[in-house]
């Protein structure tokens, strides 16, 4: 019996006709041409996506358009697409607004090299956010100020939450004995220090 | 400041002293290690790193079905476990479009409040034996113990519940059970008052405490502090108010705020936090329906195709659950936390510039962190 075809990405419905996207899209549109590709909604949220290069255009606009207001960014998440080719990651930002109590989820599609321009400047909360999805993805933030690994070592080699990264980890590349580790970390230490 | 500090061999300014508050230290309320700059015992900037218990829960959960990732949201906020699940199951039930009985929505709220209380003493004891008060750190943990008593009696575990399900909740509250919730209210409104008779006049807690890690409510906002560390910023931002889920939308409460958005406002808001979460705790026992525990759920749990976000107040902040499906697996394809404790502690590095190194221990604790959140 033939497999079922990996998924390449959530669904992403329309609206139903009775639903109206809410006013602050339409204003984003007319602002920034392009700048909404597709206006999704599902249970209860909205969704925009929107192509990666604008995406720093648009968070300003988000930000500081009086009808948007969204001050608060709750979350910047990553989903991997891996049967999608180029275009595998799914960078996902979700806003609410303090002052309107309205929400939006904003979604781009990057690739495995493609830089993507950090959103820092615009909500410091990003910072540590989107370290984290550098760190599991590999995403390419362009303009972070501060491009480390969050969670894992500093010198960890791949990136865990790929879909392509094995649950146990890395097999032989872990040292399994604690006196390679030490081995090589006087190595290093000593070539520093030269 | 964005330069990193924890750089090997450097050449750094001899004037400064680089000192690491390791990933073992009494105060930092787990494995946290903050690396400061100090110039004599002002702190010039603090690096904080993380990651001393990551594991791994996001990856492994999509090797877990439905059923079993409740128990994987228990272990990461283990001092508030119970909120963790609330939130996962609702999200998936929002996925689902699932309706839930009205008495698993009154249940809910009892035991996330419940819970509430709970991390707030935990809170409270430890900021405040960080600080120097160690008779707090006591009377706060003996009225933990009622609590978790209150939960082993419900689902037989004190720290890690799985006490949830997707569309309810497993097990019926024993008999006799709301009566024992009633009159522990009774007691902890007397034990809370006792809390402020020891600490909020206290000329040393205030010395302590005042005018420390002060952050103004538009940067709190923009630097994504969420729940009372947001509130004491005079931010009235609370999810249980703006986005009611469980029963909240039938529950009379009020919400705290601060004014100034030091450490002791942060302190002062969750100490009313104690009394607004007893309120609600005797609505919902009192007014509890009767009615099904858990609603109709089918065997196998597979939501449909497509994604979500939803956010619930947990005692720290916004926990909020970024989920997708695709519809024909019984894993999820991407579990995402959005942990409350992690975007808090991004705050420390701001709010810990200019202050004495003593200040920091107060800090940590004011913004109130559990690592098992922060690291996943």
């Amino acid at each position: 019996m033939p497999k079922a075809a990996p998924p390449t990405g959530p669904p992403d419905p329309p609206p139903p006709a009775d639903k109206t996207p809410p006013a602050f899209v339409a204003s984003l549109q007319s602002a920034i041409a392009g700048s909404v590709t597709h206006v999704s909604y599902w249970v209860g949220d909205w969704t925009i996506v929107v192509p990666a290069t604008q995406i720093l255009n648009i968070a300003r606009h988000l930000r500081d358009a009086p009808d948007a207001a969204f001050d608060l960014c709750s979350d910047v998440t990553a989903t991997d697409w891996p049967p999608r080719g180029t275009g595998r990651f799914d960078v996902v930002y979700s806003l609410y607004s303090t002052r309107h109590r309205h929400r939006i989820r904003v979604k781009t599609i990057v690739g495995e090299h493609q830089p993507l321009p950090s959103v820092t400047s615009v909500w410091p909360a990003a910072n540590w956010l989107e370290r984290e999805i550098y760190d599991m993805f590999g995403v390419n933030f362009a303009g972070h100020p501060d491009r480390r690994r969050i969670l894992m070592p500093e010198d960890w080699q791949g990136f865990p939450q790929r879909k392509d990264y094995p649950l146990e980890g890395p097999g032989e590349l872990l040292m399994e004995n604690p006196l390679d580790w030490l081995k090589l970390r006087q190595a290093k230490e000593e070539a520093e220090i030269e | 400041m964005s330069t990193p500090t924890v750089h090997h061999g450097a050449m750094f300014d001899t004037n400064e002293l680089v000192i690491n508050m390791g990933p073992q230290h009494p105060s930092t309320h787990g494995v946290l290690r903050v690396v400061l700059r100090l110039d004599g015992e002002k702190v010039v900037d603090a690096d904080v790193v993380i990651g001393y218990l990551h594991r791994g829960i996001e990856k492994l959960s999509e090797n877990r079905n439905w059923t079993q990732i409740v128990l994987l949201t228990d272990r990461m906020d283990y001092v508030a476990a119970a909120t963790s699940n609330v939130g996962y199951c609702e999200t998936v039930e929002k996925l689902m479009s699932l309706e839930v009985p009205r008495r698993a929505r009154y249940v809910r709220t009892i035991l996330c409040e419940l819970q509430r209380i709970a991390s707030h003493c935990l809170w409270l004891g430890t900021h405040a034996m960080d600080i120097g008060a160690m008779t707090v750190f006591l009377y706060a943990f003996r009225e933990r113990e009622l609590i978790l008593d209150l939960f082993e009696e419900y689902c037989g575990a004190r720290l890690t519940y799985n006490s949830m399900r997707i569309g309810g909740l497993p097990l019926e509250i024993p008999p006799g059970w709301d009566q024992k919730v009633l009159e522990f209210c009774k007691i902890m409104d007397a034990k809370v008052d006792e809390y402020e008779e020891l600490l909020t006049h206290n000329r040393i807690w205030l010395e302590r405490t005042k005018g420390v890690g002060v952050i103004d409510g538009p940067e709190a906002v923009a630097i994504g502090l969420s729940g009372p560390a947001l509130r004491g910023s005079g931010v009235p931002r609370d999810v249980r108010k703006d986005e009611p889920y469980a029963a909240y939308d039938e529950m009379e409460f009020d919400v705290p705020i601060g004014t100034v958005g030091d450490t002791y406002d942060r302190y002062l808001v969750r100490i009313e936090e104690f009394r607004q979460s007893l309120r609600i705790i005797r609505q919902a026992t009192e007014g509890l329906p009767e009615g099904p525990i858990v609603g109709k759920v089918p065997r196998l749990i597979k939501p449909p195709a497509g994604e979500t976000y939803h956010a619930i107040e947990s005692p720290k902040g916004e926990l909020g659950y970024f989920i997708v499906s695709d519809g024909k697996s019984t894993n999820p394809y991407r579990f995402r936390v959005r942990p409350p404790s992690f975007c808090n502690l991004q705050a420390l590095p701001r709010l810990v510039r200019g202050h004495l190194v003593a200040d920091v221990v107060a800090l940590i604790g004011s913004i109130d962190i559990v690592l098992g959140e922060v690291d996943r």
